[in-house]
């Protein structure tokens, strides 16, 4: 006998996710998703981050990581709650784990909450966790041809930091090359070339980044 | 490794309608897979042998139809196959482009016994 299905397989990631956004949407929360290579220098870019806007917006992190909490104990010595989730081996977060620790955080008392997922270019573009954006960082040292060989990834972002500018002196890095493959997949993707060592060319993100919350402030 | 994860999803999805159905086993998953996925077929078919061991579809055959990524220009109407992931319309140049096909990740049906 022969079942006719169609049934789409990450439904119910899907729909924990939703329930997720909708909830922190009627708070005005907003919720980024950040994704990038293992050493691409997300928790780099996330310091940064607090450190320019934890005295205008109330800020809030989750950690996805492998093991260990290393990028946690980072995010806690700027003085701002993060949630560390250890996905035991599993590469990268869905809904239900998002779900599971939201209720650690105070929701009444946010503005943003961001999200850093597994390091990983493939598997965590697949799966919604309840993110109003996902952003992507690329850094210099990972070669220009990762856009093209992880399309995915810079397809579903709306912002790639294009990170660790300040080493293309020291490489063979095409910048041209990369700019132009990232804007292929996602003619509407929002690049940002920026250093987050020297924390030069980080302005344009802060200010997207307040944009978005005041957006979803006036939604809400 | 999502695949596991998918596979997860996929058994969920056919174990459910193989019982609802009043069926004892799954001979056969039809799925379709877009061509932007990050999916791997032999990795998932490894995955689901390795889940579905102990289930009802654990003899079952997977057919996986990779779905190509297909475009539709929102300015122009031309409908193209997108290849090394240009979005831009190969008629018109712009970039108003919708996917209309290649992010699947479907059970379409199954055969059961």
């Amino acid at each position: 006998m022969e079942i006719k299905v169609m049934a789409n397989i990450l439904d119910k990631n899907d729909q924990i996710a939703a329930d997720i956004n909708c909830q922190l949407s009627a708070k005005g929360i907003f919720v980024l998703n950040l994704l990038g290579s293992p050493g691409s220098g997300k928790t780099s870019l996330l310091e940064r981050t607090i450190v320019a806007l934890k005295n205008d917006l109330r800020l809030a992190v989750i950690e996805g990581d492998l093991f260990t909490s290393k990028d946690a104990e980072r995010i806690d010595r700027h003085g701002v709650p993060v949630i560390q989730i250890n996905t035991g081996g599993g590469c990268h977060l869905d809904a239900a784990m998002i779900r599971n620790v939201l209720g650690r955080l105070c929701l009444d008392e946010l503005d943003m909450i961001i999200i850093e997922n597994v390091g990983n270019l493939v598997c965590p573009a697949e799966f919604n966790i309840g993110e109003d954006a996902k952003a992507t960082v690329l850094s210099i040292t990972e070669g220009e041809d990762k856009p093209l060989k992880y399309p995915l990834m810079f397809k579903q972002a709306c912002v790639t930091i294009l990170n660790k500018v300040d080493l293309l002196p020291y490489t063979s890095f095409d910048l041209a090359a990369a700019i132009e493959d990232i804007t292929s997949i996602n003619p509407r993707i929002t690049l940002i070339q920026a250093s987050c060592r020297t924390g030069a060319g980080l302005q344009p993100w802060f200010d997207w980044l307040r944009e978005q919350v005041h957006n979803k402030q006036a939604r809400s | 490794m999502h695949e596991m994860a998918i596979a997860q999803g996929i058994l969920d999805i056919v174990v459910q309608e193989a019982s609802q159905n009043g069926a004892d086993r799954i001979t056969r998953i039809k799925l379709r897979i877009g061509e932007m996925t990050g999916i791997q077929p032999d990795a998932l078919t490894f995955c689901f042998e390795a889940l579905a061991a102990e289930t009802p579809a654990r003899a079952a055959e997977l057919e996986i139809e990779v779905v190509p990524l297909v475009a539709e220009c929102q300015a122009c109407g031309q409908q193209f196959g997108v290849e090394r992931y240009r979005f831009f319309c190969p008629a018109c140049s712009s970039a108003e482009v919708k996917t209309l096909s290649g992010r699947e990740l479907q059970v379409e049906h199954l055969e059961v016994e």
